[in-house]
């Protein structure tokens, strides 16, 4: 059974109806019959289907519909048409640092916000202790959150957020939190938890990630559903490939032109930069006095290249 | 939804704590305010009407008081319903949690607000030598009806003003106005019949007279008043359901 099954999913927002124009403006238009309200399709018939234990990446530019599609499958939106069938427990870890209350102290946000992702009480006096030292925030328990600073405030969201152990766990852009020590560190747990078998779905800016963690692709563009496929690397290097020419693939054959076209320019680049290696280098040795960097040079080669040495 | 209620319970908990809070945060009284500031009121009223306006009756600070009780209340807890959904916007948009919760937190406090200053009323009544009996445990009725049609005006205040953010101004208004058709501080004796009758439709008017028919005549009102008084309460918790059943999920297109 497929723990998320979406079928033809659209989200719609209307725009420019008589609340956002305002009512002046509203009774104008409608006087000179030009009123009328702007629909907005943030995902047109969008599908896909995850099983047990399958990660998937949604990559696409910034608004593509990323975010308002895992708002559709976390609950908190409904597609305007279509279906989104769920089966399971949903944690959805969604721009973290935002609703907290920055009157409050770092302890009380703490509960409030274990509160809003499902956990009990007895489950946040247990683990209460385990937050605070991954967020490594033990000096600040009574302090109002306000005065966090913003590096903080994300590791401590973080922190309470990686408790989760749901059946599907959604990530949007959670993964960059933090210096690079907490980076590291938060990178660990996180995969630890999708190691333990959890079905996912994960936004990410950095192909890298997708490569590394997903085994389903999502590519979006302008709401439009581009493919749903398995190909990971075929596909993360058509779209690494298109955010470069920004040309959308139309079918099949012109993606693994796209993906062989990546392919070549990162050869490419990686040849430039060893030829721009070599030079600087030259470079050094030239800057330097001529003769004791003749000597160096002489003594790399005597250890590198002794054959050459001999040659000549 | 009680089984939805129970799952949430801790939720619930954190977020009453939470208004509390935010209610005092930097003041000095803190929690003190909730008696002192009914109290003040009452003061200042009680001092206009006696002694400028000369109103002369017997207990007048207690009807004065069961007035300003329920009336306060009522505004406490429908103008913090009204901002129930666009003050946790931030929270809604990203969790997926039951959004008349945000509204019944609030309730929850301001009817904790409400409990404190019942307590200095029967002071008040006892000091003022208002026969006390049991015929007082009637007016756990109109407090349960006033606690029912609070939800229900919160709920339809909050839904409105997350659509049309005039709502909050012009219920500014109507609160003046309904403190005025609600006699806080005058008597309805006076008044000709078919005002009277008027001044039934307002619901807030049928508690507070409720309470001055236990408290100061000891009587119980009549079992029709009793229902109109339930009617009232009924009547607006459905009709803020049935918005928040409707709209639930349109809600986020307008915060």
């Amino acid at each position: 059974m497929a723990m998320i099954e979406a079928k033809g999913v659209s989200i719609r927002y209307i725009t420019g109806d008589f609340k956002d124009i305002g009512l002046k403006e509203y009774i104008m238009r409608r006087l000179q019959g030009r009123y009328q309200v702007n629909e907005f399709w943030a995902d047109r018939n969008v599908s896909f289907s995850l099983e047990p234990g399958d990660m998937m990446g949604i990559i696409g530019s910034n608004g593509a519909g990323k975010s308002t599609l895992l708002k559709a499958v976390s609950g908190i939106m409904v597609p305007t048409e279509g279906s989104m069938e769920i089966n399971g427990s949903i944690a959805a870890l969604l721009e973290l640092g935002s609703g907290f209350d920055g009157e409050l102290t770092v302890r009380e946000n703490t509960y409030l916000r274990g509160a809003m992702l499902g956990y009990t009480r007895a489950f946040m006096d247990e683990k209460y202790q385990e937050i605070i030292q991954f967020a490594e925030l033990e000096n600040f328990q009574d302090r109002p959150f306000k005065h966090l600073s913003s590096g903080m405030k994300s590791r401590l969201a973080f922190s309470i957020a990686c408790l989760v152990s749901p059946d599907i766990l959604i990530l949007d852009e959670v993964l960059s939190v933090g210096d690079g020590a907490f980076r590291k560190k938060s990178g660990r747990k996180m995969k630890q938890i999708l190691n333990s078998g959890v079905t996912g779905i994960l936004v990410s800016h950095s192909i890298s990630q997708v490569r590394e963690m997903c085994n389903k692709i999502l590519w979006l563009d302008h709401g439009k559903q581009i493919a749903f496929t398995d190909e990971v690397t075929l596909y993360c290097d058509a779209y690494e490939e298109f955010l470069t020419t920004q040309k959308l693939p139309q079918n099949r054959q012109e993606i693994e032109q796209m993906a062989a076209d990546w392919k070549a320019r990162q050869k490419a680049e990686k040849e430039r930069a060893a030829r721009t290696e070599a030079q600087r280098l030259q470079e050094i040795l030239e800057k330097g006095e001529q003769e004791s960097a003749v000597q160096a040079a002489l003594a790399i080669l005597q250890k590198r290249r002794p054959d050459l040495l001999k040659q000549e | 939804m009680i089984a939805k209620l129970k799952k949430h319970q801790f939720l619930f908990e954190e977020l009453v704590k939470r208004d509390f809070k935010q209610k005092y945060k930097r003041t000095v009284l803190g929690m003190a305010w909730s008696i002192l500031s009914p109290l003040l009121n009452l003061m200042v009223m009680s001092l206009v009407f006696s002694q400028f306006f000369g109103t002369r009756m017997e207990h007048y600070t207690i009807y004065l008081f069961c007035g300003n009780l329920v009336f306060s209340y009522f505004k406490e807890s429908t103008n913090g319903g009204m901002n129930a959904l666009m003050s946790n916007s931030s929270i809604f948009t990203k969790v997926n949690v039951p959004k008349y919760m945000f509204l019944l937190s609030k309730n929850v406090s301001a009817l904790i607000n409400f409990g404190l200053t019942l307590m200095v009323f029967f002071l008040f009544a006892a000091l003022d030598r208002v026969q006390f009996g049991l015929h007082f445990l009637a007016l756990l009725y109109p407090i349960v009806c006033l606690v029912v049609f609070n939800v229900g005006v919160g709920l339809i205040l909050s839904a409105l003003f997350v659509f049309f953010r005039d709502t909050s101004y012009l219920y500014d208004v109507f609160t003046m106005l309904l403190m005025y058709m609600s006699a806080i501080f005058y008597t309805v004796d006076t008044l000709p019949g078919f005002l009277q009758k008027l001044l039934m439709c307002n619901p807030v008017y049928c508690y507070i007279k409720y309470f001055r028919i236990v408290v100061l005549d000891g009587n119980i009102p009549s079992l029709e008043y009793h229902a109109l008084c339930a009617f009232y309460a009924l009547l607006f918790v459905a009709i803020g359901g049935f918005i928040y059943k409707k709209f639930n999920h349109k809600f986020l297109y307008y915060v």
